[in-house]
Parts: structure tokens; sequence; C-alpha cells
């Protein structure tokens, strides 16, 4: 039996709405689940409760307080060190250098590597090895190493992307390097880099296994001061209650689900706040 | 006025604090850190007691880790961490290293576990099991796959296992108990390191045999039922907290434990915290589903702690 064209066309097209159909449905159904769980548990107690072993005094305080650390840690450290380094390869460099291709093969291939090995790196390195403990900055330079790569790889296509035309004519006008790449490409290419920063960000907020390697602890009951104290993290207390026996420990882990989820779109409304922001200056 | 009135009721009420509660007010003048890390089993239990001793010791930071019994362990021998939680004695590997790193230590009992045997709802043919029998069906290469193959008297029914994985100190436990050496067992069930997956497996499955420790079925009677165990002295015994801690639901419960060395108890907050944990531990373990020791025994603990930590 053959097809005509057509046919196939909307063969095709029809596979294509079922595939997407059914990642929602599955979405809408985690969602349901989580909301129907954790809603009632979820207010400001819980906001603002540290862990306890009564489910009706636990709240998620410390781990929200860790989360919101870490995460801001670790775009101070990953953003522009990633950045620079795209910037770097991409502008600074020939992309025909063999020793150039050696190093974006090996930041892509560090894309791949699994998070806990970049976990055991952070606990003989930045916890044993430079002695810093189990503390907040040894867990968002371990996040750091994590992100690194997508957030170089992410840069470098937006870089990529900026038309010559816009260098050339900077050049023309008698800019150097430093202000064509900082005046012109860079302001340009921001809503790439923007995307590679929300997918980064996003997979760190959810990391447990390297954090817990180099020490995010199960039971913190006080807010962290300074980027050496001991944090625990949303996703580890929540594997926490998730694992315990009573039932009403489970539905806090659904709220705790709620509040990850709150945090990370939180995170993703402000990097898209600002893509749109350049996107318009880029238009202008 | 009312800035008077503010004022006076401040006063006031530090006047009570200080006459009404001395004790607090003076044990809240400790600071510095604690650090607890080890089994998660016993994660509750201290995570219960940190949680107390945090409200009246607002200036000491208390933290609880879970890596394991065994990676708790390396820690403590390095000195990272002043407390590992324990859910099995040291092993002689672990002894040979705080020889090394002259590591002096102490072992405090601090409650039980009673690992509990479970099966559905509706399995109505099994009224008790021995060792002999557990041994049966859980050593290593078992050929029993239905019922029937323990008991003919039991239906040709196939017989579904769920334990914990190999990491556990529960299958630690178990396999030395019932296989006579620990992590020999049969590898063909469904492992979980998440109790309550296996819960929910037995749950599932008529003909499901399954078991983890006993705050999991404490929680879950209304789903599974436990299966009276035959111990050392014949008799059928359920497990409760009344059994496991009058020793006679045996042999399957188990000491929990919490290790301290010797140089953390010259820090005043350590040792504070431990005198805490063995005040305390009589009610709070009840309340987290696990079964305390006397109050004997927590007493003549607290004895030992005190000898120690001189």
């Amino acid at each position: 039996m053959s097809l005509s064209r057509s046919q196939k066309n909307s063969l095709f097209k029809f596979s294509c709405q079922a595939v997407t159909a059914i990642s929602l449905l599955v979405l809408v159904v985690l969602l349901y689940h989580i909301m129907k769980e954790g809603f009632a548990y979820l207010n400001f107690d819980f906001l603002n409760h540290f862990p306890s072993r009564r489910p009706s005094r636990a709240g998620i305080k410390s781990a929200l307080f860790g989360s919101l650390w870490i995460m801001g840690l670790t775009a101070m450290i990953a953003i522009p060190v990633g950045v620079c380094t795209a910037l770097f390869l991409e502008e600074y460099t020939n992309r025909k250098n063999k020793w150039v291709k050696l190093v974006e093969l090996n930041i892509s291939n560090l894309a791949g590597v699994p998070s806990i090995v970049y976990g055991l790196l952070g606990l003989t390195v930045f916890v044993r090895f430079l002695g810093m403990d189990r503390s907040l900055i040894a867990g968002a330079l371990t996040l750091s190493l994590l992100i690194l790569p997508v957030i170089v790889v992410t840069t470098q296509g937006a870089l990529r992307a900026v038309p010559d035309a816009i260098r050339y004519g900077a050049y023309a006008l008698g800019a150097r390097r430093y202000h064509v790449v900082f005046g012109q490409v860079l302001p340009a290419a921001i809503p790439g880099i923007m995307t590679g920063v929300i997918l980064s960000m996003s997979r760190a907020i959810g990391e447990s296994a390297p954090l817990i390697m180099v020490g995010a602890l199960s039971f913190v009951a006080f807010t962290p001061e300074s980027i050496t104290d001991p944090f625990t993290v949303l996703p580890v207390q929540i594997y926490n209650w998730v694992g315990r026996p009573q039932e009403a420990f489970h539905g806090l882990a659904a709220a705790g689900i709620i509040v990850l989820l709150a945090v990370l779109f939180t995170f993703n409304i402000i990097a898209v706040f600002i893509r749109e922001k350049f996107q318009r200056y880029k238009n202008d | 006025m009312t800035l008077y009135k503010n004022l006076i009721k401040y006063l006031l009420k530090i006047v009570l604090c200080l006459t009404l509660f001395p004790a607090i007010t003076l044990a809240s003048k400790l600071s510095g850190s604690v650090k607890i890390d080890g089994s998660s089993t016993v994660f509750p239990i201290t995570e219960a007691v940190a949680e107390e001793f945090q409200i009246k010791n607002p200036r000491v930071r208390v933290t609880v880790g879970v890596s394991g019994t065994g990676g708790g362990f390396k820690k403590f021998l390095t000195g990272e961490i002043h407390i590992n939680d324990a859910s099995r004695g040291i092993k002689s590997k672990e002894l040979k290293l705080a020889k090394k790193n002259k590591v002096s230590y102490l072992e405090i009992p601090v409650a039980y576990d009673g690992l509990t045997v479970v099966i559905n709802k509706k399995n109505t043919w099994v009224k008790s099991l021995d060792v002999a029998t557990l041994h049966k069906i859980w050593k290593p290469k078992s050929k029993v796959k239905l019922w029937s193959d323990i008991n003919p008297k039991w239906p040709k029914k196939k017989i579904l296992l769920y334990g914990p994985g190999s990491d556990s100190g529960t299958f630690d436990y178990f396999t030395k108990v019932i296989n006579g050496k620990e992590q020999a067992s049969r590898a063909d069930y469904t492992k979980s390191e998440d109790d309550n997956v296996l819960v929910t497996g037995v749950a599932g499955d008529v003909g499901a045999l399954g078991y983890f420790g006993y705050a999991y079925y404490a929680e879950n009677k209304n789903k599974l039922n436990a299966v009276p165990i035959v111990n050392k002295k014949g008799e059928k015994v359920l497990p409760s907290i009344k059994s496991i801690n009058n020793g006679s639901y045996n042999p399957l419960s188990r000491p929990l434990f919490i290790y301290v060395s010797k140089i953390a108890t010259k820090q005043p907050q350590v040792k504070s915290f431990i005198e805490f944990y063995l005040s305390e531990t009589e009610t709070l373990a009840k309340e987290v589903g696990y079964v305390p020791m006397s109050k004997k025994d927590y007493k003549a603990q607290a004895k030992t702690f005190e000898l120690f930590a001189k």
C-alpha cells in the first residue's frame, strides 16, 4: 500500500500532534498529582518553618534559602566564566586552529558527563584539597563546573549567529576589538545566551546528587549567613521526605516540589524578561 | 504611654524567663556546631533530637547528613564530623582505620529497630515463619519459586520477593541473621532503597513477601500484615514496640547506634548534645516509629558516656 504525498503529509502532521499531546498530557498528570497532594500543605508556615519530625510543624525554610544561595552563587560564578570562555573562543581565536578545536570538543564532551562525577570532583578538590569543608561555596563551585559546558556551548552558538556585518560595520567606524565585542556582538547575542542560562540554571536547581557528594545536609535548622556555612537544598529535602514512612511527609514532599517549581519559574521569568529586553534592543 | 507598657511587658517576660527557666537560659549560652552524618535508618531519631536541641540552644548549629553508615564512618574517622549515626557496629576495616588515625570513640546504643517480614493482606496461609524457612526462601540461588515449594499445603502461587538493595544496613543485618553471612542473598527479587516502594509492592500482590524496618510497617498496618517470627525460645512473636523492646522479638531486632569521638566530647556543645540525646530519646524514638530502650539502659549509657568524656 502506498500513500499519496498529501496523505503522507497529513500522517506526519498527525503523528507530530499526537506526540506533542502525549508529552503535554504527561506533564499535566504530573502537575495535577503533585498539586493535589501538596496544595494542602502549602502555606506561609511551610515556607517559614525549619524541618521537623512532626509533619504539621515541618517547613522548608532552610532548604529554600539554601537553594536560593546556591543558585545566586552559581549564577555569579558560572555565567561570567562561561560567557568569557565562549567570547575568547569565538572572537579572539582562529576557529580553524587545531588546539581551539580540541578545546571545543572537550567542552562539548563535558556537557554529557554525569553529574555525580562533578560531585566527586567537587568533594576532592573544593571540600578536601582546598579545605572549603561542606559549605555553600563548595556546592556552588561544583554546580558551576556542572553547568559551564552548557553555557559555553550555547553562548558560542549565540555569538556565531551574530551577523559579521555588525562586526565589520563597527570596525569600519574605527572601533577596537574590545568595543566591537562588548558594545555590539555581546548585546546582540544576549537573547541566545539567556536561553543557555535558563537551561543550565534549571538543571542546576534540580540537581541533588553532586550536592550530596559535597555535603548538602538533610537536617539544617538555620539559614546560611555566609558562603562558608553548611546548607541543604530543596531537592535533598524533598528526597528525604519522600523516603519517610509517614504519609504526611509525602504531602510535604509534594508541597516542596511546588515550591521548587515556583522558584524555577521565577528564575525563568527573569531570564525571559532580560531576553525580551535585549531582543527589542537588537531589533531597534 | 504604650512604649512604657511595652517596656514593662518586656521586662516582665525577661524576669519570668530568668526565674522559671534557669536551665534553658544557662544551656543556651552554648554555641558552635555539632556535625552529624551517617545512616538514613537512624536519621529520623537524630533529626528529632537535633530539632529539640536546636530549639533549646538556638546558638548551636546542629547539622545532620545521610551518607549511610559506611560513608559516615569514613568522615567520622577522618575527624570531619563529631558524631556518626550507625545502623550496625563498626567493621574491622574501619576499626583499623580508627587505630591508624588514633581516633578514640564510644559506641552508644540509642534505640532498636525490628526488621519486619511482611505479606499481603489477602495472604491467608502464612501464620508464622522461622529462621530456617526464611533461609530456604532467601539463601543465595534459592530454588523457591512457588509458595508450595516451602510448604506443600500452601497454594501453588508464585512468590514475589521484595527487599532493600545491597547498600542498605537493613540488608546487611537480615542476610547475616538469616543466611549466616552479610550480603549473602538470592538476587532475583525486587530491590529498592526506598522502603515505600517495597510497601506499595507487597500491598499490591497477593503472593508477595518482603522485609524492611519496623517504622515502615507501623505506618502501613492497614495495607500489610506482619508475619510472626519464631524466636529462639520457639515462640511465635509479632513485631511490636513491646516485643522488640523486651527482646522476645528475635533474632530480627537490632540495636541502632551513635558513635562519638573523644576529641569531639571536649567541645561542650557536643557533650551536651549527647547528654540530651540520652535523656530525650526514650520519648522521641517512639514518636518517629522506633523502639526505645529502657530507662535503665539510657541511664547506664549516660554513665558510660560521662566516664568516657572525662
